[in-house]
């Protein structure tokens, strides 16, 4: 019967309110389990990116190849620099955010406010950088040529450099016009025409004999790739894009029928066209995490600000915004190793 | 005087294990916690640069060296990201000043749950990969 009454007696603290499990308090804890349940959701999409990638993994695009641009560094090939800049910025804006909360531990309102507003520039610079890329990625560099079996070709001089289709295409008569709205007869128009027509990447090959094409494929260093006559035998690397010899180019071009330049979610001039979908996807899918993050920290920054949290004599809810700040941190851990290094 | 010089060492290796492996609970001591935080910056900053050193220069004899499936340098670069996730998770996020039971509620679930995705999805993409290549469905888009 003893024991009866000590289980009431222990029911009733456990259950009587005014108690946190785990040690959390129920603010925190449901952070936790929201980031628990976002982050399965990117694990989902980087890993539908991995299956992707699997599937086509002889033709994937070199990423280093894709993301080359730097500020002011016009024509300047400057792999994963960029990159590598907006991951700096985004732990550092990760720091400010863990000193505003360490900060808000000592209820020290100035220097809350203080790291609050460098985070929430930081978080602003990321985002800017992010359109940047995107905008870069968008826009393209070199352009290539789409074929009838819906793979790419792209053009390389006869020393292996990419070449921009703006270097050697001709100029054509145009009579192909793009088809805009108030020229159609009934509501119609199309996307915005390639700057050159297929013919005039075709007349512009042939009047340049230095030229050669590249496929999509991945080249390997076995014995039936070196013996394939269509590869050509000086200028390919290992695990580089294949180059084809001059006879092979040109019977590949007469198959030619899209002029590719820049990226959109139905084709790319990179490679394969999932490339650009899971990079817009992902990436975008990430910028809105980084851009709600902002706009929460703004949020925050403001009560800090009006002294809400100096009321309370706690500075729990910084550390919430700070949770969810440090997860975008590490999803883009994650994006970064996925997208640009691997 | 000599008593202070011998303890010199223990003193700076007190100093770096307090940097590294944080044990005290810092939501009830109210202590600044700054110098762990510069420090694990600095860690994750060294840790990118490595990787976008790694990603620049690719050195042949990691990236041509199959391993378990992969390259080295990718096995290289998954293990640099787990490394940086764990003091994301650890130090930012405050993990190791929770209670264990709440870790293992947030982390185990993660883990488990990404494993098995990534076993399914990778093996089966490698599955699909090989009946095309291999066999005479080909490419229709």
């Amino acid at each position: 019967m003893g024991s009866t009454v000590t289980t009431a007696n222990s029911e009733e603290n456990n259950w009587g309110g005014g108690n946190e499990p785990m040690g959390a308090s129920y603010g925190k804890l449901m952070m936790w389990f929201f980031i628990v349940s976002d982050a399965l959701t990117f694990s989902g999409f980087l890993a539908a990116y991995g299956f992707s990638r699997f599937k086509f993994i002889e033709t994937w695009p070199l990423a280093d190849e894709v993301f080359t641009h730097f500020p002011f560094l016009h024509g300047v090939s400057a792999p994963m620099y960029y990159v590598a800049l907006m991951t700096f910025i985004l732990i550092g804006s990760s720091v400010t955010m863990v000193l505003a909360v360490d900060a808000g531990h000592q209820l020290n309102k100035a220097k809350v406010t203080f790291y609050m507003f460098l985070t929430i520039i930081g978080g602003l610079i990321f985002v800017g950088s992010q359109a940047w890329e995107w905008s870069n990625f968008i826009k393209g560099e070199y352009g290539a040529i789409e074929t009838k079996g819906g793979s790419l070709l792209q053009f390389v001089d006869n020393t292996g450099h990419r070449v921009k289709l703006s270097d050697f295409a001709v100029s054509l008569p145009k009579e192909r016009e793009q088809l805009t709205k108030n020229k159609g007869k009934w509501f119609m128009e199309e996307s915005s025409l390639p700057t050159y027509t297929v013919a005039e990447v075709q007349a512009g090959f042939k009047a340049h004999p230095e030229l050669l094409t590249r496929t999509e494929v991945i080249y390997e260093d076995t014995a039936s790739s070196k013996a394939d006559p269509k590869n050509n035998t000086t200028l390919n690397k290992v695990k580089h894009k294949t180059i084809l010899t001059r006879a092979e180019s040109e019977h590949r071009l007469t198959n030619a029928t899209i002029v590719v330049e820049g990226a959109n979610l139905i084709r790319n001039e990179y490679g394969s066209k999932l490339f650009a979908d899971f990079f817009f996807f992902i990436t975008g899918f990430h910028g809105f995490h980084v851009f709600s993050g902002v706009i929460i920290n703004i949020i925050i920054f403001f009560n800090v600000l009006i002294g809400t949290y100096e009321k309370r004599r706690s500075y729990e809810m910084v550390e919430k915004v700070g949770l969810y700040w440090h997860f975008v941190d590490l999803v883009w851990v994650f994006v970064f190793t996925v997208f640009y290094l691997v | 005087m000599a008593l202070c010089r011998s303890s010199l060492g223990i003193r700076i290796y007190s100093f770096l294990s307090r940097l590294i492996f944080k044990s005290y609970i810092m939501s009830d001591v109210h202590v600044s916690n700054t110098k762990r935080i510069w420090f694990v910056f600095a860690l994750l900053s060294v840790v990118t640069t490595v990787e976008v050193f790694l990603g620049i220069i690719k050195p042949e004899s990691l990236h041509l060296t199959q391993f378990l499936g992969m390259n080295l340098l990718n096995w290289i670069f998954y293990i640099l990201t787990i490394f940086k996730a764990y003091y994301i998770v650890w130090a930012f996020m405050h993990m190791e000043g929770e209670k264990s039971i709440l870790r293992k509620v947030v982390v185990v679930p993660v883990i488990f749950l990404v494993l098995y995705l990534l076993f399914i999805l990778l093996t089966e993409a490698d599955y699909i990969f090989e009946i095309f290549k291999n066999s005479t469905i080909k490419w229709n888009f």
